[in-house]
């Protein structure tokens, strides 16, 4: 079995995402801000008429925000709630992966960054994060889980 | 035609579209007389048209169907065959019904033709279950007394084509002058009336949807533009599309009528159940709603005609024992008003008792007597929207489940609409509904706050007011901290949007509202203090002076936000003020000791001081003003202070993915004209958050759910309470049994522990000031509130300063804490809280609590 990964790139990272699940990928838009919004939320764009909530990918992982001039590319994801936008820094190319190079992420990966990542693919020059989307859409950690810990 | 009432109407329609199906299915089962399907498809529609027209008192119609029936009924179970003479005689029948139906729609009158012998053949035919040949020719006969050769001739024809010999048979049938020319009238009904699918209208709605934000766009475009021609043509877009979109909300209207149809009967039922006396009448049923909100208010409706029945009108014999007729009256009434459709409930029963609610309330440990003391018999009476309450002594198979009144206000608000009660004892219940008349396309004012567009749904707003200079400063009023306005002598709660939703932001800001009288005041207080402090009577020099930085000018600079702070006239004056106060101090710690220009140079610093305050001053009030949204949510008036209010426009509502469904300040998004989005305000749940309104009817104890498991939990109820100056602290409602208010005189002491006697037990009580004592000193409340949290059957009671609020909130804790009892710091409400951890709490005073409990 081998997959198909529109891969983008966050710190110096490369990520990926099942082809299946993107819908698009365009370039930097205009936003609105959501005021009181989880801090992930950078905010709402305007896709063709469709409201589409940005996420930012680095704000999720916790990584440093990008420098003021660098405009994040949108990776448009489809959802069972409709589209979602990824904010990431720059795209990569689509790579077929083979099963055989999934492992999962490694322990030592801090907390909230390896619930985000299904597994890590090695390729030839370097690694493949596969994002976990689903984990990654859902913005709120929430007093209610913290409470059960 | 007008004078048809809706029922004949659609009954006119309906039976047309069966009639021409009739026709064709009459033909085809000739042909193959073995199709059951047909035949049990024709009987059908023969026998509802048949039912409609008894109904509806058509006995012509009715007759004649009746005998097509017989024969139906008996060719379907298979004792008769169907033959050329039955089939003919049953077009026959067909034409003579389209005649019929004809001159109903013509002159609501069934017409004065004669049927008897149409009938006789049908019956004859019927009753022949040999089908003697002999039968036939009446059949023809009968139809055609005048015009036989004609009808022999095109007889075949009429059975391989039925609407050519509608023509004929009802001009024949027909006799009168008006339904000779029946047939070119035929159908302005039924042609004019066709079936839709409401999936596609759906789709049309959402297209006009996308047409509207489109024709925004253009609007905004051209105003940019001197080009006439193409200026005329948006005109003339911007009509089209506004009348097209009218028109197809329009296609989605239904009368509030087929809502209330069905009332009647649930009322004649459950009141012969009851054993009462009820009588319905209705106004207004012609009110139309979109098909959506008809459909969503069916079941609340429903809801609230039982309720009114079972509840609220009495037996017969009570009623006539307080003088009222045996027969109660329940009226249902609908209308317009201000682009909201309004339907009151009234029943003219014994209406609510607001002691028994009372009562009631606190017997189910929804309020606490004192609670319930302080409330209005209005608030009381609203109390019925509890969930878990009801005022029925018994439980009945008809209500009193004390289900149904709070799923009636949230299916009501889940729509946009509002639900209010009013009683009068002995005199009855008046329910009142206002809702939105449609839910896709609304008329919302576009407001500017902090650099970014809000749009407010225009059935919230009641009007707009903007302070100008010197009056907006001098409008706003302050009690206990909190901003209000005179609106025509009522107070108005004023509420910062841009402080609600933390956006920075000058002009509207309570930061720029500075008391200039009292800072030019304390300025010379200072001066004074300096000139004293020279001249050597530094006991002379005003005592009660606040220190600099906490004067009305130092609090106003050091709230100032980015924007105010960009602004040169501010940081001049804050130059001024530091050299001075700068100055004042290096005196009087001098003990005035200090030389003789000194004098000179501090008035001269203070002057500048004074100027600057002045050019702020006429700064602000020249560039500042203020825009008042006055809103009404749930029945409570605000002020929603705004940076700019632009203007009204026909916005779609879009709702907001699951990462933002948990901020109720919002309602949704739209997209504005220049193609970016704009949040939609959502006005109850702004007006919740900033504690316009209360959430009493959340505040209810028995409603807290069991804490969700998992990460799934989107969102937590927790209950503010105050501890100290300042303080705040969140807790978990979960782990909240009661909320209680103990008079100081009742607390007791066993050793070191405080206690009260509590329902026949011994509750300690535990200080959160004293368990946190950083927290913030306590101050003494009279009577103290109480947070009682129970495990098993031990009960401890945290004493706080104050109850704020219950919110329920999706929570993100940003901070851990270290400290044991909390556990961590999140914003709730737009503020720093810390959630408390109650049983860490409890095991840091009395560890052995839950050891108790354990053993």
């Amino acid at each position: 079995m081998s997959q198909q990964f529109c891969t983008f790139k966050l710190d110096g990272h490369l990520f990926g995402v099942e082809v299946l699940h993107v819908q698009e990928v365009i370039r930097f838009q205009e936003m609105t801000r959501v005021p009181l919004a989880p801090g992930a939320v950078n905010g709402l764009i305007n896709l063709r008429g469709q409201i589409v909530t940005a996420i930012d990918l680095r704000a999720r992982f916790g990584m440093a925000s990008r420098r003021p001039n660098q405009l994040p590319m949108n990776v448009i994801i489809r959802t069972d709630d409709g589209a979602v936008s990824f904010l990431v820094d720059e795209i990569g190319d689509v790579f077929d992966v083979g099963d055989d190079a999934l492992e999962s992420p490694p322990q030592t990966i801090d907390g909230e960054a390896r619930e985000l990542i299904r597994g890590v693919y090695k390729l030839n020059d370097g690694l493949l994060l596969a994002l976990d989307t689903e984990r990654a859409c859902d913005t709120g950690r929430l007093v209610g889980a913290a409470v059960e810990d | 035609m007008s004078d048809l009432s809706d029922v004949v109407s659609e009954f006119l329609i309906e039976s047309y579209e069966n009639l021409d199906q009739l026709d064709r299915d009459l033909v085809a089962l000739e042909r193959d007389p073995s199709e059951k399907e047909t035949l049990a498809s024709i009987f059908r529609t023969i026998h509802t048209i048949k039912g409609t027209s008894g109904f509806l008192a058509f006995s012509k119609l009715e007759s004649v169907t009746h005998v097509g029936e017989n024969l139906l009924s008996r060719l379907r179970d298979g004792l008769l065959v169907l033959t050329p003479d039955r089939t003919s005689a049953l077009l026959t029948m067909v034409d003579a019904v389209r005649g019929i139906l004809a001159n109903i729609e013509e002159s609501g009158q069934e017409g004065d033709g004669v049927y008897d012998d149409l009938i006789k053949s049908l019956t004859a035919l019927t009753e022949d279950g040999s089908s003697a040949p002999a039968a036939a020719p009446p059949a023809a006969m009968v139809v055609d007394d005048h015009e036989s050769d004609d009808h022999e001739e095109s007889e075949d024809l009429a059975l391989a084509s039925a609407t050519s010999m509608a023509k004929p048979s009802a001009t024949d049938l027909g006799e009168s002058g008006p339904a000779t020319d029946s047939a070119t009238h035929r159908g302005s009904v039924s042609d004019s009336n066709i079936r839709v699918d409401v999936g596609l209208l759906d789709r049309l709605m959402n297209l006009v949807g996308e047409l509207v934000l489109a024709r925004n766009q253009i609007l905004q475009w051209s105003s940019g533009t001197e080009d006439t021609g193409f200026l005329a043509t948006t005109q003339r877009l911007n009509l089209i599309t506004t009348e097209l979109q009218e028109g197809v909300m329009k296609t989605r209207m239904q009368p509030i009528g087929n809502v209330w149809a069905k009332f009647p009967r649930v009322v004649r039922d459950l009141a012969s159940t009851c054993e009462k006396k009820v009588r319905i009448e209705m106004e207004g049923k012609d009110t139309e709603l979109d098909k959506t909100i008809i459909e969503s208010i069916k079941d609340p409706l429903t809801h609230i005609v039982r309720n009114a029945v079972d509840h609220g009108i009495e037996s017969p014999h009570q009623r006539l024992l307080s003088g009222k007729e045996e027969e109660g009256l329940l009226l249902l009434r609908a209308y317009h008003e201000g682009g909201q459709v309004n339907i009151e409930i009234v029943d003219d029963g014994k209406g609510l008792d607001a002691a028994k609610i009372k009562e009631k309330a606190i017997s189910r440990g929804l309020l606490t007597a004192e609670q319930a003391g302080r409330m209005s018999d209005r608030e009381l009476v609203n109390l019925i929207f509890l969930p878990g309450f009801s005022t029925a002594a018994k439980v009945t198979n008809v209500s009193g489940r004390g289900v149904g009144m709070d799923v009636v206000k949230t299916n009501i608000e889940k729509i946009g609409g509002t639900v209010d009660l009013q009683s009068r004892p002995g005199e009855g219940t008046t329910l009142k509904i206002k809702i939105p008349l449609t839910l896709a396309i609304i008329p919302a004012l576009i407001v500017t706050t902090g650099g970014d567009r809000f749009a407010i749904p225009q059935v919230s707003l009641l009007e707009l007011v903007r302070l100008e200079g010197a009056q907006a400063r001098k409008g706003i009023e302050w009690i206990h901290g909190a901003p209000v306005y005179r609106l025509r002598g009522n107070l108005l709660p004023l509420v910062f949007l841009n402080e609600q939703l933390q956006l920075g932001g000058p002009g509207s800001s309570v930061a720029s509202l500075l008391d200039f009288e009292a800072a030019r005041a304390e300025l010379r207080g200072w001066l004074a203090r300096a000139r004293e402090a020279i001249k050597g009577h530094g006991a002379n020099a005003p005592a009660d002076l606040p220190p600099p930085a906490e004067t009305t000018l130092g609090r106003w600079l050091s709230s100032c936000n980015d924007d105010l702070n960009a602004l040169p006239t501010v940081e001049l004056l804050r130059s001024a003020c530091d050299a001075f106060f700068e100055g004042v101090s290096k005196i009087t710690q001098a003990g005035g000791k200090v030389e003789s220009h000194s004098l000179v140079e501090i008035e001269s610093l203070a002057e500048v001081a004074a100027e600057q305050i002045g050019a702020l001053q006429s700064y602000l009030e020249t560039a500042s003003s203020l825009n008042i949204v006055v809103l009404s949510a749930d029945d409570r008036h605000f002020g929603l202070v705004v940076d700019e209010i632009n203007d009204t426009e026909e916005i779609v509502v879009k709702p907001l993915s699951k990462q933002l469904k948990g901020l109720s300040v919002f309602a949704g998004a739209t997209i504005m004209g220049d193609g970016r989005v704009a949040l939609i305000l959502d006005i109850l749940g702004m007006a919740q958050r900033s504690g316009v309104v209360s959430q009493v009817r959340d505040r209810t104890l028995v409603d807290s759910k069991p804490q969700v498991h998992g990460e799934e939990v989107d969102k937590q109820t927790l209950l503010l309470v105050g501890v100290g100056e300042h303080g705040r602290m969140a807790i978990p409602l979960s782990a909240v049994a009661r909320l209680e208010e103990f008079s100081g005189s009742t607390i007791e002491r066993t050793g070191r522990d405080e206690v009260v006697q509590y329902r026949g037990n011994i509750l300690p009580l535990l200080r959160l000031s004293s368990v946190l004592p950083e927290s913030g000193s306590s101050h003494e409340a009279d009577p103290m509130p109480v947070v009682v949290y129970s495990e098993d059957d031990r009960s401890v009671g945290l004493v706080v300063d104050r109850i704020i609020d219950i919110v329920e909130e999706s929570v993100v804790l940003q901070r851990r804490s270290g400290r044991s009892g909390v556990l961590g710091s999140a914003i709730i409400q737009g503020r720093v809280t810390d959630v408390l951890d109650v049983r860490g709490l409890i095991c840091k005073a009395d560890p052995s609590f839950f050891e108790a409990v354990a053993a």
